[in-house]
């Protein structure tokens, strides 16, 4: 049976904000564990919320950037459960009236089409702390402690639609959360590291016959630490319920976790155990007015999103759709390119190896773009060596890993270490003649006419000179002496 | 009259007069609380040692001259569901017992700057939720003026601390007449401000969009004073209201003439003490009697308010409550439990008091699925025809006038088997904490020398107007024939 996959995510990133949702502690992941906690973020009886507008003002971008449209009133909510992270026992959430609703973020879809993948809304709400496990999990452990210094983070919920273009393969869930996090990122919302758990995602899955119009019943995976778990969980799960719907079986609607051990997702609970999380309105805050005001100005601030720059790098500087993906990938790395461009004649050569040669060095390196010593004006110099023929590409590359190290300027690093390009004609010629005497058997079949071993000959005379000279001029010299052309 | 029975506003004269010290007013209230405290039972903390070096402080202050913040040497005991820094917080309950909040509520902050004295924490009916004070985890507190009797509740044990001497005035909350229906059984002054004047932080919240905290005191002109202290913009609240705090004090020098007073026909029905009614029509012809104009007016969704107030309390109390599951805050009853679902069952069971349960489940269920509709919405839009109600009847008069309670103070355990017939005794003050006005409760006589309360309700932020007549009817009354 051929099934169609339906696959919404809830994806959560905690807010880059200052301080925390409802008071002023500081945020900060190096903390020592409950040292950056207050009578509001810990649940202390009579404690009261406040809100933080910059949280707001976050999630209202993170709308902005993801099409919503924002609701001039917006309402908290208590989602109200136990659990031992949880002090209050409820969480401040968004129900009824949160803050964004019905926007979409464009994919490349399967088909190779822009995919827009709906979105349903996206809230605001204050993360939960961490439980610390005496052993392994919290069931086994004789005693669990409790941090709350996550307690009270800001965080936003982004629900995907799954009426409208829902995501429905394994590489578009893969799109779409690389997307996800690469436009919050951009926005500056969020640093989105899934290590430190400031992007988590949910996800909800079911498969229909395809064509059908009816949805399946539906599974919620929860529990996946990173984007490899999540891909993973989804594999699985896409070829469980298939297995099942082939042998005529039913998908059981439940809540199932991914076991990282057994690489399978495993039941949690089913339907009828759902929590019902009473929510209402929390009445201690009042309700949210938005102004377009507000709304303007967010709008006014906010940055150039990914795909627009793809298209603008496109057409500014005549790349290709390639390195300019590759170069949008993220803000500092466009950002490091545009401030090169002014400093070298041509930009396709200075794509290419920035989209080539300095992301090798700072993945060698595991390095962030912002750490890079080498300065705009000597990248873009060193473009321009290289444009004008002065040095080649194999020097460049030598250059450039002694910028990369040193930071200092191709000039003197050509200097310095003596790397100045092989023009003189007799040194090139008689380098040739060395070559030709010691491979007397190539050298004979190219004058018998077979051409294709000239190159590996011009290897040999790159490698004597550890590619200082032209090749160009070696290929002329080589040439004429086999009496070739 | 010993020190401990004077009013705060003339101890406060007396005081800057140095015609007596803050210690011996402290002493005083002390010796009243050895004498008193055994059978009254009003208090659950009484911070002897605090108070003592208070009042040491404020003497040298008033010694030395110079700008006296207004509460200076005043000796207040706090209802004990407000955090007091270092002080045991209970909330009379089992699951608070040992509670000690890191930090002050806002109220206490407020009178702690304007030089009170803190005498103690006050009994109270668990979680504020009861009108007897007999719902106390720590015993029931007695009314000092019938020490068979009931205080009322929730802040019982304020009411009878300032009513026995025990301290000069008390700070109480009022989620449904829990300062009025106290201050009437005693025979004092109470009142509940508007919603959003006086700040919630640090108020143990049981339905937080009822709640309100409020002074009970001996006179009009002690709560106008306190009232000055602990209202304003607070921006740890973000339900407290930022506008300019009025001196309420300058309101005490009005009279009556003009004053338009409505009589709401839905609160003079059948169910009610005739001899209460009685003493509130007599407190109502003598108001007119010295100028003030009187009508009747109608809240027609009366009959709905005790209903919608349960509902829309108990079910924020659900949640507020929620906090108490033995993790971080609640006694945890031993520490050798199955599993965590265990645990919250028997700290839960074992520390709340009956009608506590009782609440917390009446609005888990309210909040349920499938009843939420029903019962939460349903009791919301009924708030809401509440709240025009009173917009409507304030458009033609100033405030109103209303018993504050159906009953006169009732004996210990009399309504106790009968949780129903208890929350009837808030049928006349609930609808002002639905609506958010403010309300006060000053006593206009007695029957069979218990005493009888006349609730005034005034519109939101006019707390002016309510001491204004509060305060024209007391001086009026003073030595005339109302008794």
């Amino acid at each position: 049976m051929d099934f169609e996959t339906i696959i919404c995510f809830e994806v959560h990133a905690e807010l880059g904000t200052r301080t925390k949702l409802f008071c002023d502690c500081p945020i900060d992941y190096d903390a020592l564990p409950n040292h950056q906690i207050c009578p509001v973020c810990t649940g202390q009886p009579g404690a009261l919320p406040v809100l933080n507008k910059r949280a707001v003002e976050y999630c209202v971008r993170a709308g902005l950037a993801l099409n919503c449209a924002i609701n001039p009133h917006a309402r908290f909510a208590r989602k109200n459960y136990f659990y031992p992270d949880l002090p209050k026992g409820y969480q401040i959430s968004q129900y009824e009236e949160p803050l964004c609703e019905d926007g979409y973020l464009v994919i490349p879809g399967d088909d190779a089409h822009p995919y827009p993948v709906g979105i349903k809304r996206i809230h605001l709400e204050e993360d939960a702390g961490k439980l610390v496990h005496a052993s392994k999990s919290f069931e086994s452990a004789d005693y669990s402690l409790v941090d709350f210094n996550r307690s009270g983070i800001p965080l936003i919920e982004i629900v995907s639609d799954h009426t409208r273009n829902p995501v429905r393969s394994l590489q578009e869930a893969r799109t779409y959360l690389e997307k996800m996090r690469q436009i919050l990122r951009y926005i500056g919302v969020s640093d989105c590291i899934m290590e430190k758990g400031q992007f988590r995602c949910d996800v909800n899955i079911s498969l229909r016959p395809r064509g059908g119009h009816d949805f399946g019943n539906r599974t919620e995976i929860k529990n996946m630490s990173s984007f490899k778990f999540v891909l993973e969980a989804l594999e699985y799960e896409i070829r469980r319920q298939a297995e099942i719907l082939e042998s005529g079986g039913r998908i059981s609607q439940e809540t199932r976790l991914f076991d990282e051990t057994k690489r399978a997702t495993i039941s949690m609970r089913g339907k009828e155990d759902a929590p019902d999380y009473r929510y209402f309105p929390e009445p201690d805050l009042v309700e949210l007015d938005i102004d377009s005001v507000f709304i303007e100005a967010i709008r006014q601030d906010m940055p150039e999103l990914p795909d627009q720059r793809v298209k603008r790098f496109i057409s500014a500087y005549g790349i290709s759709q390639n390195e300019a993906s590759l170069l949008t990938r993220d803000r500092q790395t466009a950002e490091y390119f545009e401030k090169c461009v002014p400093h070298c004649r041509s930009c396709r050569k200075l794509s290419t190896w920035i989209a080539k040669d300095l992301f090798r060095l700072l993945k060698e390196k595991s390095l962030p773009i912002d750490e890079c010593i080498i300065s705009p004006r000597d990248f873009g110099r060193l473009m321009d060596l290289i444009d004008r023929g002065e040095i080649t590409d194999g020097i460049a590359r030598v250059v450039l890993e002694e910028m990369f190290e040193t930071g200092n300027p191709p000039e003197l690093i050509i200097k310095e270490k003596k790397l100045q390009p092989l023009q003189e004609a007799d040194v090139i010629g008689s380098l040739v003649d060395q070559v030709m005497t010691g491979n007397p058997e190539t050298v004979a079949r190219v004058r018998e006419g077979n051409h294709e071993p000239v190159n590996f000959l011009i290897g040999q005379i790159m490698r004597k000179t550890q590619g200082r000279a032209d090749p160009k001029k070696v290929r002329e010299i080589l040439q004429d002496k086999l009496g070739i052309s | 009259m010993e020190l401990c029975d004077w009013s705060a506003y003339d101890l406060g004269r007396l005081l800057r007069k140095r015609e007596m010290s803050a210690r011996e007013i402290v002493e005083s209230v002390l010796e009243r609380i050895e004498e008193r405290e055994t059978l009254i039972h009003a208090y659950i903390t009484v911070t002897r040692d605090m108070a003592l070096e208070q009042a040491d402080r404020a003497d040298r202050l008033l010694a030395g001259g110079g700008d006296i913040p207004p509460l200076t040497g005043i000796p207040i005991a706090i209802k004990d569901l407000l955090c007091t820094k270092g002080i045991k917080t209970t909330c009379a309950s089992k699951i608070l017992a040992d509670y000690v909040p890191p930090y002050n509520a806002t109220v206490v902050d407020r009178l702690f700057r304007d030089g009170a004295i803190l005498i103690g924490k006050t009994n109270m009916d668990e979680f504020a939720m009861g009108s007897s004070t007999e719902n106390s985890a720590r015993g029931s507190t007695r009314n000092p003026v019938d020490p068979e009797r009931v205080p009322g509740g929730s802040s019982g044990g304020s009411a009878a601390a300032v009513a026995a001497g025990e301290t000069i005035a008390a700070i109480g909350s009022d989620t449904g007449g829990s300062i009025r229906q106290p201050a009437s059984f005693c025979g004092i002054v109470g009142m509940k401000p508007t919603y959003g004047r006086v700040s919630r932080y640090g108020l143990i919240a049981y339905a937080s969009s009822l709640d309100q905290v409020g002074p009970l005191c001996r006179s009009v002109e002690d709560c106008a004073l306190l009232l000055n202290s602990i209202s304003g913009h607070d921006r740890k609240d973000s339900t407290s209201v930022d506008m300019p705090r009025p001196d309420f004090l300058q309101a005490l020098d009005k009279d009556l003439t003009g004053v338009r007073i409505g009589l709401p026909g839905e609160y003079f029905v059948e169910g009610m003490d005739s001899a209460v009614k009685e003493k509130v029509m007599e407190a109502v012809s003598f108001l007119e009697r010295n100028g003030a104009l009187v009508r009747e007016v109608s809240l027609p969704h009366t009959p709905y308010a005790v209903s919608t107030y349960y509902l829309i309390a108990t079910a924020e109390a659900s949640s507020n409550l929620a906090r108490y599951d033995g993790v971080k805050y609640g006694t945890r009853p031993h520490d050798d439990f199955e599993d965590i679902i265990a645990m919250y069952h028997e700290a839960r069971s074992e520390g709340f008091g009956r009608e506590v349960q009782r609440r917390i489940m009446l609005g888990t269920y309210v909040l349920s699925a499938g009843y939420y509709d029903a019962y939460y919405v349903k009791a919301q839009k009924s708030r809401t025809l509440i709240r025009e109600d009173f917009s409507r009847a304030f458009e033609d008069v100033d405030c109103l006038v209303t018993p504050v309670s159906p009953c006169l103070p009732f004996k210990l355990g009399e309504k106790v088997a009968e949780p129903l017939q208890m929350y009837l005794v808030d049928i006349y003050t609930v609808s002002a904490n639905l609506a958010g006005v403010p309300a006060m409760s000053i006593n206009c006589g007695t029957v069979d020398s218990l005493p009888v309360g006349l609730q005034i309700i005034g519109k939101p932020f006019d707390e002016e107007t309510l001491i204004r007549v509060a305060h024209a009817y007391q001086r009026l009354s003073e030595g005339s024939t109302v008794e």
